[in-house]
């Protein structure tokens, strides 16, 4: 079954990638998906619980749109920021930690990426559950994690750990 | 249409250039490794004007693709070389302090 | 019609490049610019991409649209890959002790 769903997405990738469909190519395609798919078929489902990982996948595609609109909105203050006469007093840097209540893994990487992504923050490391943050004002660091993090958790179901 | 694409380029060049600045003074390694990453971004966005403007953008977008995910595997590697490199504090390591090189 | 969305979409995405460089220029500490050049690289390299992928789909021809869906999937790998560099050099940078800069508004962290 899960090597079966590796070597459907392994194939659709070579058709896309290669873009010849004569019957020497996709045979072809046929072997090395089947190579690929044998050797790695493990390792790309690691969630084998049925129950959540639909509802996981579903919440996450839902929670693109406002990651997307946080991005927009980080360019347009770093490119403010940088094209600020100004700039020097605009900003007081700073290095900030924080704990953390997500446990899963993916959770984590989840919101690593999402403080990347959002304004005047960048994540610089995760040791356990402490996040070091650099954040590019005052306000922006006191606002951390903030309303993300809740997001986060409502998607990978730990709302109630 | 094919003379706004050269301009494209010809303007993403010149900010290439600025950004090597960046990756010429420094002043930490560091710097150096984001100034090449953010040229690399740039290069990939630039190998797809370039096959627009010949008509071979099939051709093209495979190179651009190989070239995002080497760029993406040498910042990686990079960084991780120097993590922790104590001596990336000086100023024009990798220049100055190379073996054999003049000491100060 | 297809045309102009190209233009629009280029134009703002070398707007956000030129950003992007001016602050890896002009910000004073390694920290900093690492906030130009991650951020700013993302958003400008998608709406780039996007617009060349839009004036591709203009065709309706097989390869054309071969090509623009291979443009879609490095737009998804740059959105991947693009903040895992940041964290990378980024730590890089904090494991090897850079200190951040700060600015006379931050009193208790002068010397």
């Amino acid at each position: 079954m899960y090597f079966l769903a590796t070597f459907l997405i392994m194939f659709g990738f070579w058709i896309l990638l290669s873009g010849i469909f004569d019957f020497f190519h996709l045979s072809l395609g046929v072997l090395a998906s089947l190579l690929v798919a044998g050797l790695s078929s493990e390792h790309l489902f690691r969630n084998r619980d049925h129950s959540t990982r639909l509802v996981e996948a579903w919440r996450f595609l839902l929670y693109i749109p406002w990651v997307i609109k946080e991005i927009i909105l980080s360019t347009l203050h770093v490119a403010f920021l940088a094209l600020h006469p100004d700039m020097m007093k605009k900003i007081a840097p700073r290095v900030v930690t924080f704990k953390t209540k997500l446990h899963g893994t993916a959770a984590r990487v989840t919101l690593a990426n999402s403080i990347t992504l959002t304004p005047g923050t960048i994540t610089i490391r995760i040791t356990d559950d402490v996040y070091a943050v650099h954040a590019l004002s005052d306000k922006v660091a006191r606002a951390l994690p903030g309303e993300m993090e809740d997001r986060i958790a409502t998607i990978f179901g730990e709302t109630r750990k | 249409m094919s003379d706004y694409f050269t301009w494209l380029g010809v303007v993403l060049c010149l900010l290439m250039l600025m950004a090597l600045y960046r990756t010429v003074i420094g002043p930490t390694i560091i710097d150096r490794i984001m100034g090449a990453n953010v040229i690399g971004t740039k290069t990939v966005v630039l190998l797809i004007i370039i096959g627009t403007i010949f008509g071979r953008v099939e051709m093209f977008v495979d190179i651009a693709l190989a070239y995002a995910m080497l760029n993406f595997i040498v910042t990686i590697a990079a960084s991780r070389y120097f993590t922790h490199h104590k001596n990336i504090l000086q100023e024009g390591y990798g220049l100055r302090h190379r073996p054999g090189g003049p000491k100060d | 019609m297809l045309n102009s969305l190209t233009i629009v979409l280029t134009i703002s995405g070398l707007f956000f490049f030129f950003a992007t460089t001016m602050g890896i220029l002009r910000f004073p500490d390694f920290y900093t610019r690492m906030h130009a050049a991650g951020k700013g690289d993302t958003l400008s390299s998608t709406l780039m991409l996007l617009g060349l992928a839009i004036y591709h789909l203009n065709h309706f021809s097989m390869g054309d649209f071969l090509a623009s869906v291979k443009i879609m999937l490095i737009l998804v790998f740059i959105f991947l890959a693009s903040p895992t560099a940041t964290h990378a050099i980024i730590d890089a940078g904090y494991e090897s002790g850079v200190a951040p800069w700060t600015n006379d508004s931050s009193p208790e962290e002068q010397e």
